[in-house]
């Protein structure tokens, strides 16, 4: 296996490995000399600024933009101001911050986003140096001004800029601070500065000088910093050549005195031990945990360090080589006569595959150890180190094959390494240029390609393809060239109704473009009213809003856009508005005016709307009220907000006869009603005489069985009786029955020879009574023979 | 303890058991102990999901009615408020938070808008300057909830009103929200039915919302055939009429609120001798009635001039099965006879309570005011008079009866006739403002704009035409052993429920002229299934119906659909769902006069 421990180099207990990456396709003339250069971390793209300060006025430098393979993606003049820096966000966008302050944002495309200020005081005192950062906010940029001020804006996409205070003493007479980095850490962002030997801590509201342990002033300024990829680690180096590292508190001698043109952190997740990379002109160190650095390699171009997650991508105008500490598994597969059972593993499958009896032996030499599982799990994550694809095979053939030999060994870990795999490797191709996951591919615009990727990866549609079509549908609507109509229809065909897409989102793209109409059209598509509604208000949109809400029967974003409109419009449109829309108004009427000034104005349009029966009836209840307040005055009779009829009942009751009759005159009260009111009103007072007079003053409406039972209501029964005879012939049995006279009632019945009569004066009549009981049934007898 | 909720066709304890368990997700989302502030109209509804075992197994120590003013003091670490989005109920919470503040412990404040929240209750939340306070709000989407085996209801309390007077669509969007749920858990329902406006707006918005939801494809095999939408305002008659199922009167006179009924409770003490009679209980007997009962299950649907047979049947087979005991003679014998006692102790005391309530019904049902009230509403359902004043009417309102139930018969008299005559109409108006009160006016009206009371227009009265093509009246109706619907209503077959039964049976393309009669469009739908979705059926299985109430439904309605599925050859299980299960207010005890002369009570008035 010696070729690939080749390129090894031993630093402490750990190696440390270059791999090419790519010999880059791009042909620069010039090197990177003179230029500003950025990479995106995660393998992503390049960003080239020719001579970024301009010599004469009439030359303008060039702005590119490489994949990191060096394919072209774009290529614009600078026509801006001077730009100090360039840097990416985590969404791959390109930041140039230029020498007054302003910062340009493109996209991966080169074309013009947005831009934005550090400050107005920026303007005055030009920035002298700028760092983009990536805090858990976004990503932040730090500026330092000729006046030594630094600003800080932690997330571009919400921009608050905050101003840190001066560093004190008189410090500053050596000018401009010799080196600085930005710290984030527990949701803060802090500034590390140092000046000569000292070194400061400025927050937004102190600023703290520090004292690093380990760090004697004999070991002289610092001369340049560095933080490392997860803004965990420090590095300081000095003038006397001395490199700190703040977790291992060690010192090493680089023997240089030049400050390094470069210095970044070489680590990696579970990292074996800190190193970092440091670059001269024509040299690059690794620096670790021994005192005096090694391995070094000697450089002939001038390189760009990008640090990444797990090492170095070095980038010169020629290649482009990645630098790393191999990991712990590989280390123990390759390294030579290493006995881990994954090495053993790969030798026997070596041996099995020259049809060599020595595989057994070396598996035998596994199984006894009991470490088969073991071994193939270090061959399969071994295997998702390793660059090389040949490697990769001949790793994950091993695990197969020892893979066999295992019952019970969950082929999951395999499964997916396998297809994770395949996917880096077919990103790495030269014409795709190393993006490692695949929310990165997307937004390189491989859309088929991505949406391969997420349908072999087996994402869920509503994490893989669905966003993949978003993004591509948001970037369909930028494409001025298209006319709305054609757009709409592309993004419709595509995207269809694919579970987990929004329109509201793709349309709120079309709206940022400055393309309401296609917008519109857009949202029509979406099916979730509560997306919708909320970009049509923001558009201005507010009728088709109204509708819209409307159409969806939820209510609740009804009145979330009637309130809305309230606030925006006058009260003459805003009404109009609401006529159009009547489920809209009845809502508003019915939530937002109290319901009592409804009542008042219901009350006065009875006329205007020609209800005729509601405004009489109004007009009696005013007569009625004035009525009550005259009499309440005139006697105290407590009549205010009775009813007509509670109202006569309770003149009734106080005696004022008069006043009652005349209520019933003036309201033409059915004679029915109150003839009952009064008859029982007269039993209640036991009034008998007024009622007798009562029931003679002219013929009964009620007839006069009610008289019989009011009566036996109150225990009357003489009172009762006196009423009988005047019952109409129908109901004298009933009538009889009811003061508890039988003979009479059986007299009746008997008269009558009414079938039903005769059971119900039977049914009352008691065993006793022998003789009634017989006239009763013999009449019962003779009805029914009839 | 839900077991009755698995009974039927469809196995609706799913529905709750979903719906418990979204409870506790929520309840565990506030870590240690915790309060609960109820919405009072909400404490019943959630009865039916969840008891207090369950909450207090999520660290609930304490329960509160939210009212205004500062909150009872409670050492517990969150403040959960259960509330319908109202915006009164947010000025309370609002209240309640500020108040709270002075005190030393600090908690958090957490909302559960039931049946979902809402925007403008968070603004007034906002404008109240307490959203902030809040940890968490979330919903709590509990739109339909199982009843019994065979019954759903949203207790959508005013859905009515809102629908035909205030022309406000919540109710019918929660409605349409609820069947989505419905199909998540039983599968897509392949037809819909409908007849009246906002039949076709529930069925509009629930297809609207399925291709909001196109991405999740429902894989589970329907459970219901069809669904069939109802709008109340295609049938106003039926709630009109007074019920005569066992049931329905326990309804009509005591009224049943969410599966309880509250009785007098004198006849139900425990008479025990020796007892003095003075420390009679004064509190209301509080039962619940559903199916978990056997007695109740057989009983409740029957006309309740069947019941008292069926009690004595019921009474005679269980003092045989306790006479058992003495043929029991082997230590076996009475080994099993002792296994049974508590299963016939129950069976007895439900048998106990049950007569009791029949004897109370019997009361009322053999007076003559009921006699005379039925008498009326019969001749109204047979187009005996409708046209003129009635004079049982006249006499009820001279005696100050109670207004809803003088409303209730005038609409009904409305309604046979198609509209009443104005001469008539204003007579009987006149009468009700005079004795009740002008602030009425606005009570008529709204019955007006629901439709109950009706001028009657030129066109002639089609209600004779709909009754007889829909057999609405069975001159012998069987009470004892029923063989039409119409026994629910001893001779009146609810119009609604005949809907249902013809359009399984032949088709409602035969009473196409009758459909266009009534109020509204009637319309069919379907829904594509998943390949594979298409059920196979069996020989001589039946398909399964979810019908539902737009607006409520009444005991005996439901009745007559469970009668339905009982038929044999009806070939159809009826599965009931409604916005509210309506609620007679119990007109007949004279203290209801005092509520309805309230104005803000005339909601009551429409049987809402």
């Amino acid at each position: 296996m010696a070729f690939i421990t080749a390129n090894w180099n031993p630093l402490g207990e750990a190696f440390y490995r270059k791999t090419e990456l790519y010999e880059m396709c791009w042909n620069l003339r010039d090197g990177l000399r003179d230029c500003l250069v950025a990479a995106a971390p995660y393998g992503g793209p390049i960003a080239l600024l020719r001579e970024p300060v301009r010599r004469s006025p009439s030359s303008r430098p060039q702005l590119e933009i490489y994949s990191a393979s060096g394919v072209a993606i774009a290529s614009f003049p600078w026509k801006s101001g001077p730009v100090v820096q360039l840097g990416w966000t985590v969404s791959d966008e390109l930041l140039c911050i230029q020498e007054d302050g302003s910062v340009l944002i493109y996209d991966l495309f080169g074309s013009f986003k947005r831009h934005f200020s550090m400050g107005q005081e920026v303007m005055q005192s030009q920035v002298l140096e700028a760092k983009v950062f990536h805090s858990p906010y976004g990503t932040g940029v730090a500026i330092v001004t000729a006046s030594s001020r630094f600003t800080l804006a932690t997330n571009i996409d919400d921009l608050k800029l905050r101003r840190l205070p001066e560093v004190p003493g008189n410090t500053w007479s050596a000018g401009e601070p010799t080196c600085w980095v930005v710290l984030t850490q527990d949701r803060q962002t802090k500034v590390l500065m140092s000046n000569g030997p000292e070194l400061y801590i400025l927050d937004t509201t102190s600023c703290t000088a520090v004292v690093p342990p380990g760090l004697g002033p004999q070991a002289g300024s610092i001369v340049h910093m560095s933080v490392s990829f997860s803004y965990k680690y420090l590095a300081l180096f000095t003038d006397t050549g001395h490199m700190w590292t703040g977790s291992s508190h060690l010192q090493v001698n680089t023997k240089k005195t030049t400050p390094p043109k470069q210095m970044v952190w070489c680590r990696r997740p579970k990292s074996q031990q800190p190193s970092v990379v440091l670059m001269w002109d024509r040299l690059l160190m690794v620096a670790g945990v021994t005192l005096t650095p090694d391995p070094r390699f000697p450089l002939e171009d001038p390189c760009v360090l990008i640090g990444e997650l797990d090492g170095v991508r070095i980038i010169s105008s020629a290649n482009q080589e990645l630098l790393q500490e191999v990991p712990l598994v590989c280390q123990e597969i390759f390294k030579i006569a290493s006995m881990a059972p994954g090495a053993l593993l790969l030798e026997a499958h070596r041996e099995y595959q020259k049809s060599s009896q020595k595989a057994d032996e070396y598996l035998r030499e596994i199984k006894e150890q009991s470490m088969l599982g073991e071994a193939v799990r270090q061959c399969v994550e071994a295997a998702g180190h390793e660059y090389d694809s040949n490697t990769q095979k001949s790793l994950l053939r091993a695990a197969s094959f020892g893979k066999c030999f295992l019952t019970d060994f969950s082929p999951e870990a395999f499964v997916s390494t396998c297809r994770e795999l395949r996917v880096l490797n077919a990103v790495r191709e030269r014409g795709v240029g190393l993006p490692l996951t695949h929310t990165q591919l997307v937004y390189r615009q491989f859309y088929p390609l991505a949406i391969e990727v997420c349908r072999y990866l087996k994402i869920p549609d509503y994490q893989g393809v669905s966003r993949v079509l978003k993004h591509w549908a948001s970037c369909k609507v930028q494409q001025k060239d298209l006319s709305d109509e054609a757009i709409a229809r592309a993004v419709c065909v595509k995207v269809g109704d694919s579970p987990g897409v929004s329109y509201s989102h793709i349309a709120a793209k079309a709206y940022e473009c400055g393309r309401p109409e296609l917008a519109i059209k857009l949202l029509d598509f979406e099916a979730r009213s509560g997306e919708q509604v909320p970009l049509l208000l923001k558009m201005k949109r507010s009728q088709l809003a109204l509708s819209k809400a409307v159409e969806s029967g939820d209510t609740d974003l009804v009145y979330t856009v009637v309130t809305y409109l309230k606030s925006e419009m006058n009260r003459g449109d805003f009404f109009m508005t609401l006529r159009n829309q009547p489920v809209a108004l009845s809502l508003y009427r019915q939530r937002l005016e109290s319901r009592l000034s409804l009542l008042q104005t219901a009350v006065d349009e009875y006329n205007k709307a020609k209800n005729e029966f509601s405004a009489k009836a109004t007009e009696e209840e005013m007569r009625l009220l004035r009525f009550q307040r005259k009499l309440d005055d005139e006697k105290g009779a407590g009549l205010l907000g009775l009813s007509l009829q509670a109202t006569m009942e309770a003149l009734l009751a106080l005696g004022l006869h008069k006043q009652a009759e005349q209520l019933y005159r003036d309201f033409r009260v059915p004679d029915k009603r109150f003839w009952w009111l009064k008859l029982k009103s007269l039993a209640e007072k036991e009034e008998w005489e007024e009622l007798e007079k009562f029931s003679k003053s002219k013929k009964s409406p009620i007839g006069y069985l009610a008289f019989v039972e009011v009566c036996m209501k109150s225990n009357n029964k003489p009172e009762a009786k006196k009423y009988v005879s005047k019952v109409t012939p129908e109901q004298r049995v009933k009538a009889h029955l009811a003061v508890g006279d039988l003979e009479g009632a059986a007299d009746a019945a008997i008269e009558r020879k009414s079938d039903s009569e005769l059971a119900a004066v039977l049914a009352r009549c008691p065993a006793s009574d022998r003789q009634l009981l017989d006239r009763l049934n013999r009449a019962a007898a003779a009805a029914a023979k009839k | 303890m839900a077991a009755h909720l698995s009974y039927g066709r469809v196995n609706l304890n799913i529905l709750r058991e979903a719906a418990r368990k979204e409870l506790r997700e929520f309840l565990d989302k506030c870590a240690g102990s915790k309060a609960i502030v109820w919405d009072e109209y909400l404490t019943g509804p959630f009865g039916l999901i969840a008891q207090y075992s369950l909450l207090k197994e999520h660290e609930v120590e304490k329960m509160f009615t939210l009212k205004s003013g500062r909150l009872p003091s409670a050492d517990v670490k969150n403040i959960i408020f259960f509330v319908r989005p109202r915006l009164e109920l947010m000025d309370i919470i609002a209240e309640n938070v500020f108040r709270s503040d002075k005190m030393h412990s600090p908690r958090d404040f957490h909302i559960l808008f039931v049946p979902r929240r809402s925007m403008l209750c968070e603004q007034r939340l906002k404008e109240q300057g307490v959203l902030a306070s809040f940890i968490n709000i979330d919903e709590y989407i509990l739109d339909l909830i199982p009843y019994d085996g065979d019954l759903l209801s949203m207790e959508y309390e005013s859905a009515f009103r809102e629908c035909y007077l205030e022309n406000d669509q919540t109710s019918l969007y929660h409605t349409a929200k609820g069947l989505m749920t419905l199909q998540a858990l039983y599968g897509t329902i392949p037809q819909i039915y409908g007849k009246g406006e906002c039949a076709r707006h529930v069925a509009n918005m629930m297809l609207r919302m399925k291709r909001e939801f196109a991405g999740s494809q429902n894989q589970i095999l329907p459970v219901f055939d069809t669904l069939l939408l109802l709008d109340r305002n295609v049938d106003l008659l039926t709630p009109l009429a007074t019920q005569l199922t066992y049931e329905g009167l326990i309804d009509e006179i005591y009224g049943i609120t969410n599966g309880y009924v509250k009785l007098p409770p004198e006849k139900f003490a425990q008479k025990k001798q020796g007892e003095a009679s003075k420390d009679l209980p004064t509190e209301p007997k509080k039962l619940q009635l559903n199916s978990a009962e056997e007695l109740y299950a057989e009983i409740r649907d029957k006309n309740f001039n069947a019941v008292g047979a069926a009690l004595s049947k019921k009474a005679k087979i269980i003092s045989a099965a306790f006479e058992e005991r003495h043929n029991a003679k082997t230590v076996g014998e009475i080994k099993q006879f002792v296994s049974q006692l508590p299963h016939m102790q129950a069976a007895r005391s439900s048998l106990a309570n049950h007569t009791s309530i029949a004897e109370l019904i019997k009361d009322i049902t053999t007076s003559e005011a009921f006699f005379d009230n039925l008498t009326v509403e019969q001749e109204f359902m047979t187009g005996v008079d409708t046209d003129k004043v009635n004079t049982y009417i006249e006499d009820c309102v001279a005696q100050k009866d109670p207004l809803i139930k003088i409303l209730r018969l005038v609409s009904m008299q409305s309604v046979c006739n198609n509209g009443l005559k104005q001469k008539v109409l204003d007579y009987y108006k006149r009468e009700i403002l005079q004795t009740y009160g002008y602030e009425h006016i606005l009570t008529l009206n709204n019955l007006e704009k629901a439709g109950l009371l009706k001028l009657q227009s030129s066109s002639r009265n089609n209600y004779p035409t709909i009754r007889k093509t829909l057999k609405l009246w069975m001159e012998d109706a069987n009470e004892q052993n029923p063989n039409d619907i119409s026994y629910v209503y001893s001779g009146y077959a609810p119009l609604s429920v005949r809907l249902t039964q013809v359009l399984a049976r032949p088709g409602w393309r035969s009473i196409e002229e009758v459909l266009k009669m009534l109020p509204g469009p009637h319309f069919e739908e379907r829904q594509q299934l998943p390949a594979g979705l298409h059920k196979k059926r069996q020989q001589g299985e039946n398909r399964t119906t979810l019908v539902f109430f737009l607006g409520g439904v009444s005991y005996a309605e439901i009745a007559a659909l469970r009668f339905l599925s009982q038929m044999e050859d009806s070939g159809m299980e009826y599965i009931i769902a409604t916005t509210k299960l309506l609620n007679v207010p119990p007109a007949r005890t004279p203290a209801h006069i005092k509520d309805s002369m309230h104005p803000s009570e005339d909601r009551q008035l429409l049987f809402v």
